[in-house]
């Protein structure tokens, strides 16, 4: 399964439309996405508008790839579960978003090796068309760095 | 008498807030923890912990916003944390605010989906929390805020 998801504060209709034109060119049936409220009724995907917290877990363990705007929680869901994942970052000079942090942090955690991205239509229709290519990056431990927990240990024992 | 476990309250709104406050849960292992969120849906990752809700408030609707910190401050004087620490956003900024205010010491976790700059609540929050932390070392500045690792 590809699991498309947009996060639950804001639709994304840009990147539901490349994915769901995409699946119905290529028949595939094997899509599910999450969009968030919006007034886009995609054709030929599976999709719910929200998911609770279980459900979101689930579709996550059953997809071979996740597509997803550049939200942190399903950026780190998906490394923790060693899944590919395939990121177009939101646009704040497009309205989606407020200013371009999606935009700094997906292109940051590209070079880190972390992410696929596609800046626009064109370069997810394109990764879209090799999806089946995409490998999972390596897998990351459940919990935050050492020297994080470290600071906040030392700092919670200061009194 | 072995000294009494510090109390801290760990808080987040849902989403990228919430899966980053997770992945600090081993910096709580030998504390009274109490996990604060916005979606009772959440309670599922925090296993036989302490676990609340409070509202969620975003700075587009006062009204929420109000009821939000109404329930921060509600959740306090309940707690009585010794310590806050939050990944943001709104909510996680009253509850530190507030937390100062009743005496407890707080952290602020920048989210590292801050790449370019800090969080608008991070920003604001800065300057009246005990630490104050980025998770992208060329964010860190003298004044602030500090660079120890990030959740990845």
């Amino acid at each position: 399964m590809i699991f498309v998801t947009v996060g639950s504060e804001l639709p994304f209709d840009r990147l539901v439309r490349v994915v769901d034109q995409w699946a119905g060119e290529n028949r595939r049936t094997d899509v599910f996405a999450q969009i968030a409220e919006t007034s886009l009724k995609p054709s030929f995907i599976a999709y719910k508008q929200f998911l609770e917290p279980a459900e979101f877990s689930e579709r996550l363990a059953a997809a071979s790839v996740i597509v997803s705007h550049a939200g942190m929680g399903t950026i780190l869901s998906a490394l923790r579960s060693e899944k590919p994942i395939l990121v177009m970052p939101r646009r704040a000079t497009l309205r989606e978003v407020r200013n371009e942090h999606q935009l700094a942090t997906a292109e940051r955690l590209a070079a880190m090796g972390r992410i696929t991205v596609a800046l626009d239509e064109t370069e997810l229709r394109a990764t879209l068309d090799r999806i089946g290519e995409l490998k999972p990056k390596e897998k990351i431990s459940p919990y935050a760095g050492p020297e994080l927990v470290a600071a906040l240990r030392d700092f919670i024992a200061q009194r | 008498m072995p000294a009494r476990r510090p109390k801290v309250v760990a808080i987040s709104s849902a989403g990228g807030h919430w899966v980053q406050l997770m992945r600090l849960r081993p910096a709580f292992e030998d504390c009274d923890v109490t996990y604060v969120t916005v979606n009772p849906g959440y309670r599922r990752d925090v296993g036989d912990a302490k676990f609340r809700v409070i509202p969620d408030g975003n700075r587009w609707n006062k009204l929420a916003l109000l009821r939000s910190m109404l329930g921060a401050l509600w959740m306090l004087l309940q707690v009585r944390p010794d310590v806050v620490v939050t990944t943001g956003a709104a909510p996680g900024y009253f509850t530190v605010r507030l937390a100062k205010l009743l005496g407890a010491r707080t952290v602020w976790v920048d989210s590292v989906a801050n790449a370019e700059t800090l969080s608008l609540s991070g920003q604001k929050a800065g300057s009246h929390v005990d630490l104050w932390l980025t998770q992208w070392p060329h964010l860190a500045t003298e004044k602030g805020p500090l660079y120890r690792g990030n959740v990845l």
